[in-house]
């Protein structure tokens, strides 16, 4: 019956990894999928976390029943209030709620599906480039129309902001706006607060719809509320609108998909009748969601002491990071290396785009067995001092013997 | 605007009042969502809320699709209990699962379903991707024929089907069509209406079948009209979905209720199939479930694969691992899967021996009326045959909450309470 199905094309980051784990060579480096590393290049439970599973598994009051189908209530109260921070006027005022998601892509499906299917939205833009899963979410979710706005400088190494602004200038009004609340994906180019401003501005005067994507919040800067600014900006200048969470990274739970879907409205009235309608499209997706994860998120969360625990693990994550991106950078500066590499410490997050063209990221691959994406794209949480030598001098060496388009 | 001029203003405390009535009329008028309407209801919540605010010591919730102990209280299996513990051990990590969910996860599953040495999974014939348990496994399995099914993009349901099925269906952008499956007059299956419904579906549809266990009605096919079901299906060139939620849970027997899916594959079927944790493991909040195709070939099984996780990752990018990696625990460790075993015929067994039970009280009551079908229909759910103004007394006088179409979760009763149950029954349906 189904012979004439054909073979969907390998989706890009998990075909590096396959190609990394296969791979022999002794000093291979894998710089692809964004997860993160410790300095020892092994993944990392977080202590709070391995703590809190102790603690659930010895909680003879547990029991495996279904959560609601908006999730695990704590959860998504304190994700909310996590990313709006308690001084939040919406929050105060009733006009903000949180629904439990499955992580980030989860919150953003559930998003993008009430905004077709309910608001009616059918255009969406997000940032060119931008997270590779993010046009497909959308497209699947309802949307007909997946545009861009420009966002990366290659030349530059730099946000765009010109370009940007021109783009949201001629969306059309009700377009749905995809902004990255911190550490940007892949870029790692964050827009400063003075620039968050006119984005705000202009989406307010444009009548756009603005979506925050946030996976990073805490670890991106090492700092919650330093990684929340745009969003609470938005909030405090009272935008309505819809921010996906995940727990993916902060909490290092990657597997266990927790997340939380923010909503902000104008006017409380609308909440309940949103969170019914949400009710009805989770249903008949996936029913509810799972609960081990969020019962260890939502239990960190609202306690004091573990959430302050989990804060200094996430300062751990964040502070290896950069020094990693100090590293780097030294050493290509050191060696005297062909460009200009501040934006490696200018950028932020998990994510750095290196400038390096296409031709250079093959023969890192092929030469090196050093694995990035095709557009330049490392994670450098798989940079540690056991390899950053090594990957600084094979940059070194592809930047120099490689003749492409302006580094 | 106009609202204001024609105002007459004077204190600053009117002023405050009525520009918070303004700021809250031009809010709601500025939202994006003053258009959205509340949803209907759900039909089971509703009875939980209700059952929730009763007062009523002898109050029995016969509405939810969730085992109990013969307390009256979730039941974690001893199997799970054990299984968590083995993991704990392994100090496993929290990296990313695969899209399609772990391969020993879903070669256990799909094993589980079609017998451990089965050609099928031999030959490297199934497409299998873990999924958001029962629902989820639906979903990604509509989606799949939505985009892919080369026939008709009807889904055949039985009448009447699980209340979600239908709503997810659509949602998945596929139609959706009935046949006759339940016989009111007989609280039975309707063998002969559904054979002539099936008979009338156009070629290359798609049929839905509840593997075991129909949710709601109890009503299970008779092996041998099973084998007429499939002959039709088969003549008729339609496509079976299996939708597989309470397998073992059914009678006790993992092999007897998979005996239909099976079946049909030895029959010559290609079949779809979704499968759940949530009952036979008591995995419920834990999501783990499985979506299948067996396919005619390796190559087509690998092209299947890649194009079912093109339909994952924009959902929610990749399964989440701890209910599945208990499952997996269970069934690839000997002593672990026998404990199952045993835990998932005592839960089974306990059902059957309320609904015995609660025939055999319903008699000692008085009642003249033919209860067979409590003990004739199987697994979680009977349908007694009451209607909805009985239901609704049922509720008023004695506490007993259930959905208006009759519907009983025998889960919900116990040998403490069998006997009022019974009571109540008879004092509303003499």
């Amino acid at each position: 019956k189904f012979a004439s199905v054909e073979s969907a094309p390998p989706i890009e980051v998990f075909a590096l990894n396959k190609a990394y784990v296969e791979d022999t060579f002794p000093q291979k480096v894998n710089l692809g999928v964004g997860a993160y590393r410790t300095d020892e290049g092994k993944p990392w439970v977080l202590p709070v976390v391995r703590h809190m599973e102790q603690k659930l598994a010895a909680d003879e009051t547990l029991n495996k029943e279904y959560l609601p189908v908006l999730g695990y209530e704590p959860l998504a109260s304190a994700a909310t209030r996590m990313l709006l921070g308690s001084d939040s006027a919406s929050l105060k005022e009733g006009r903000a709620t949180g629904i439990q998601c499955l992580s980030g892509t989860g919150a953003l499906r559930v998003g993008a599906e009430f905004l077709a299917h309910i608001g009616k939205h059918s255009i969406v833009y997000s940032s060119n480039p931008t997270w590779g899963n993010h046009s497909l979410v959308f497209l699947n979710a309802g949307f007909t129309s997946y545009r861009s706005y420009r966002y990366w400088d290659a030349a530059k190494k730099a946000l765009d902001f010109d370009g940007l602004m021109e783009d949201l200038r001629n969306a059309p009004e009700n377009s749905v706006i995809i902004l990255h609340a911190c550490a940007h994906n892949p870029t790692g180019v964050d827009p400063t607060q003075d620039q968050w401003r006119q984005i705000a501005d202009l989406i307010e005067e444009r009548r756009l719809f603005p979506f925050f994507d946030s996976a990073y919040q805490g670890f991106a800067s090492g700092d919650l509320d330093r990684d929340a600014w745009a969003v609470r900006y938005f909030d405090s200048r009272g935008f309505e609108m819809v921010c996906a969470q995940s727990f993916a990274k902060n909490f290092g739970l990657y597997n266990e998909r927790v997340g939380n879907l923010t909503f902000v409205a104008k006017d409380r009235s609308v909440i309940e009748p949103v969170r019914s309608q949400i009710t009805l499209l989770v249903r008949a997706n996936y029913s509810n969601p799972p609960n081990h994860g969020a019962r260890i998120v939502g239990t960190v969360l609202n306690d004091p002491v573990l959430t302050e625990q989990w804060k200094s693990h996430i300062k751990t994550m964040a502070d290896r990071i950069i020094s990693m991106r100090l590293g780097l950078r030294e050493r290509l500066e050191k060696l005297e290396t062909p460009g200009t590499w501040n934006h490696i410490t200018d950028q932020i997050g998990m994510f750095s785009f290196t400038g390096l063209g296409p031709l250079a990221v093959d023969k890192l691959i092929a030469d090196h067995h050093i694995y990035l994406l095709k557009g330049g794209r490392i994670n450098m949480c798989g940079l540690n001092t056991g390899n950053i030598d090594y990957v600084a001098k094979c940059i070194h060496e592809v930047v120099t013997t490689t003749q492409e388009a302006s580094l | 605007m106009s609202l204001i001029s024609s105002l007459k203003i004077f204190s600053p405390s009117s002023l405050n009042t009525t520009q918070n009535a303004l700021s809250v009329v031009s809010s709601r008028a500025n939202s994006w969502w003053s258009h959205v309407e509340m949803g209907p209801p759900d039909p089971i919540l509703g009875v939980t809320e209700a059952f929730k605010r009763d007062t009523n010591p002898k109050k029995m919730n016969l509405g939810v699709g969730a085992y109990r102990d013969d307390n009256g209280k979730p039941f974690i299996l001893p199997a799970v209990k054990m299984a968590e513990a083995e993991i704990a051990k392994k100090n496993m990590d929290k990296e990313y699962s695969p899209i399609s969910g772990s391969p020993e996860f879903c070669k256990a599953t799909i094993n589980l379903a079609l017998g451990e040495d089965n050609e099928w999974t031999k030959n490297g014939l199934n497409a299998t991707v873990q999924g958001i348990s029962g629902t989820g496994s639906l979903r990604i399995g509509t989606a799949f024929l939505s985009a892919f099914f080369p026939g008709g993009k009807d889904l055949y349901m039985p009448t009447p089907t699980w209340g979600n099925h239908v709503p997810l269906a659509k949602h998945a952008g596929l139609g959706v069509k009935q046949y006759r499956y339940y016989d009111p007059k007989t609280c039975g299956f309707d063998f002969h209406g559904a054979l002539q419904d099936i008979a009338k579906i156009p070629e290359r549809s798609m049929i839905l079948l509840h593997a075991c266990a129909h949710n709601p009605t109890g009503v299970d096919p008779k092996p041998e009209q099973w084998a007429e079901m499939s002959k039709v299906i088969k003549e008729k060139k339609l496509f079976p979905f299996f939708d597989m939620a309470y397998q073992g849970f059914a009678s006790g027997d993992i092999d007897k209720d998979a005996a239909p899916v099976r079946m049909f594959l030895k029959d010559g079927h290609q079949i779809a199939l979704s499968q759940s944790y949530a009952k036979n493991m008591g995995l419920y909040g834990e999501r783990a479930g499985a979506f299948s195709l067996i396919c005619s070939s390796k190559e087509e099984a690998a092209a299947t694969m890649s194009q079912l996780k093109i339909i994952i990752r924009p959902m929610y990018s990749n399964p989440p691992v701890t209910g599945a990696r208990i499952a997996t625990e269970i069934l690839t460790n000997p002593s672990l899967r026998s404990q199952w075993l045993k835990d998932v015929k005592g839960m089974a067994d306990r059902i059957i021996s309320m609904r015995q039970l609660l025939r055999s009280n319903l008699a000692k009551e008085g009642s003249s009326r033919d209860w067979a079908h409590i003990t004739d229909q199987i697994g979680m759910f009977c349908f007694t045959g009451m209607t909805p103004p009985q239901v609704e007394k049922l509720t008023k006088d004695f506490s007993v909450y259930l959905t208006k179409d009759g519907r009983i979760s025998v889960a919900g009763i116990t040998s403490k309470n069998v006997e009022y149950l019974a009571h109540a029954i008879h004092q509303v349906t003499k």
